[in-house]
């Protein structure tokens, strides 16, 4: 079991246990639902914008360690950045995430490089990026239900 | 604790090759038997000597290799019969799996027959595949689903099941034992309550079948569905066991070659039983692969095997229970032997990534069973579930791994 510390860092555990930035928003800007079919997470994610920057960024809902911790990491990356700054964290993210090959414009990770241990277990990818999707999808407005297949 | 004198484990599990695997290099410890089983020798070099020394299509030519793997194939199907005591071979149809017997009783028996105002009659514990079916049939129909509710303990609320079902009910469908929670069903009490309204059952055995004896006669069920892949055969094969009554007013549920006796663009004259129901060039090795996982089950006793895998059922449930923050979901008074649970700290999708690191395959998730996962407030469980070669040696690496995997999280 000691060989999973590298994937349940604990900072990730830190945040599974308290983490940061769960709450339901009041008149959010954008707003999605998330879901990961394979194994029934479930997030909300809630977005305010004040002139073109992420003021305010939240989430609610259930889901593994891995789901929760990763999406308190996002919603604490993400604010002050610009959309477009936003944008270029969750590609390098998921490309991190997903891609052996170094990112071609590399948006540095910061605290969220804790997560890149996920990519060696293909099966929780999904569990780290489904905030990451769903943020985006409540970017663009949607309010339909988003999914990571 | 020790196992009956009988009940040779050591010689059972060196049947099963894929025992001696190593994961994460523990050895591995599996418990994911509700998913699907292994496979012992016996079955692999069934299949294997098909293909090395019998193979050829079915039914369809004079030379020998044709015939001999026809005389196989319908072995295969003559053992299938015996094993669930069905009334004679024809009554046995092959098809992929336990899902798709369903649909064929859904579309061929429930469609023709359902108007508006009908009822079809479930249990909240049903798996997605003896859901989505009826579901889909409804929509088609306008007929209606009803579900009959569980109690907290996850047994199906008799009380309810006969205030529910009427006149109006067209169909019971309802799953032996639940995969989500291990209860075992009363199925012929409520077949029996059923036919007093000329109701016909459709049981899903796709959990029962590799862990009890089953005598659909003596159960008097009108269909039982199962698969291959739970009773250590292959995957893609399972079965359909209907009454000769009902299966013979049934339209055909897919056309094409062996299901017809004679084809002209005028019209077709559809072929008997089974092979009204077996469009296509069916799963010719998975059904004699199957023949071979039935003569192995038969070889050890499902009498036995029931027994041995109630005593791991006893023995993980006072181990388990003894662990703080796991709650059991699931506690019938007849189960099977598979154990549902949760951990307050810990989701079960990272117990299933922790126990995987300590050799220990479980399922995480909702088993395919949402409104059960709903009706307990959970979004996910763990589940591990057990069959004939597991040992009580696997079931304290389990218990140890669950702790080590609380410790790691707090």
């Amino acid at each position: 079991m000691e060989n999973l510390r590298e994937l349940y860092q604990q900072v990730i555990l830190d945040h599974n246990k308290n983490p940061r930035n769960f709450r339901k928003m009041e008149d959010p800007d954008g707003f999605a639902h998330g879901n990961n079919p394979l194994c029934g997470d479930q997030i909300d994610v809630y977005i305010k914008i004040k002139d073109g920057i992420v003021d305010d960024v939240s989430f609610d809902g259930a889901g593994c360690a891995i789901c929760t911790s990763s999406a308190s990491m996002m919603t604490t990356a993400l604010k002050g950045k610009t959309e477009a700054e936003a944008d270029a964290l969750f590609n390098s993210f998921h490309h991190a995430l997903t891609e052996d090959a170094a990112y071609p414009d590399d948006v540095p990770l910061g605290k969220l490089e804790v997560l890149k241990g996920v990519k060696d277990y293909p099966v929780r990818v999904k569990c780290a990026t489904l905030a990451w999707h769903t943020f985006d999808a409540a970017m663009k407005k949607l309010n339909d239900e988003v999914s990571t297949e | 604790m020790t196992n009956s004198a009988q009940y040779d484990i050591a010689s059972i599990r060196k049947d099963f090759p894929i025992l001696e695997r190593k994961i994460w290099d523990k050895p591995l410890v599996y418990l994911d038997n509700g998913a699907s089983t292994q496979r012992p020798v016996q079955v692999i070099s069934a299949v294997q000597d098909l293909y090395e020394n019998h193979y050829a299509n079915v039914h369809r030519g004079v030379h020998t290799l044709s015939q001999e793997s026809t005389n196989l194939y319908n072995d295969a199907r003559a053992k299938v019969r015996s094993f669930i005591n069905a009334a004679c071979v024809h009554e046995i149809i092959f098809t992929r799996g336990t899902t798709e017997s369903i649909n064929l009783v859904a579309q061929s028996y429930a469609r023709p027959r359902l108007k508006a105002g009908d009822e079809i009659l479930i249990t909240h514990m049903e798996h997605h595949s003896n859901i989505v079916p009826w579901q889909i049939v409804c929509e088609q129909t306008g007929a209606a689903l009803k579900v009959v509710p569980i109690t907290d303990e996850g047994e199906v609320d008799q009380e309810q099941f006969r205030n529910m079902i009427s006149e109006k009910t067209a169909l019971l469908g309802v799953t032996h034992v639940s995969n989500s929670l291990g209860s075992v069903n009363p199925v012929k009490q409520m077949i029996q309550a059923a036919h007093e309204y000329g109701v016909p059952v459709l049981v899903d055995g796709a959990q029962s079948i590799p862990h009890m004896p089953v005598n659909v006669r003596d159960l008097d069920a009108d269909f039982y569905a199962f698969s291959g892949h739970k009773i250590y055969g292959p995957t893609g094969i399972g079965v359909l066991y209907g009454k000769e009554k009902l299966l013979n007013a049934m339209p055909p549920y897919q056309g094409g070659g062996d299901m017809i006796l004679s084809v002209s663009f005028e019209g077709t004259t559809y072929n008997q039983l089974p092979y009204k129901f077996e469009a296509g060039t069916p799963n010719i090795a998975g059904a004699i692969g199957l023949g071979a996982a039935i003569d192995y089950v038969e070889k050890i006793g499902l009498g036995a095997i029931a027994a041995h895998e109630h005593g791991l059922l006893m023995y993980a449930t006072s181990k388990l229970q003894e662990i703080d923050g796991l709650r059991i979901i699931g506690r019938a008074e007849q189960k099977a032997g598979l154990i549902s649970f949760v951990l307050d700290a810990v989701h079960p999708h990272d117990i299933g990534t922790m126990l995987d690191a300590e050799g220990v395959a479980v399922r995480a998730g909702h088993h395919c069973a949402q409104p059960v996962m709903e009706r307990f407030g959970v979004p996910a469980t763990a589940r591990a579930s057990f069959a004939m070669y597991n040992t009580y040696q696997e079931i304290d690496v389990l218990a140890e791994a669950i702790k080590k995997t609380i410790s790691m999280f707090s």
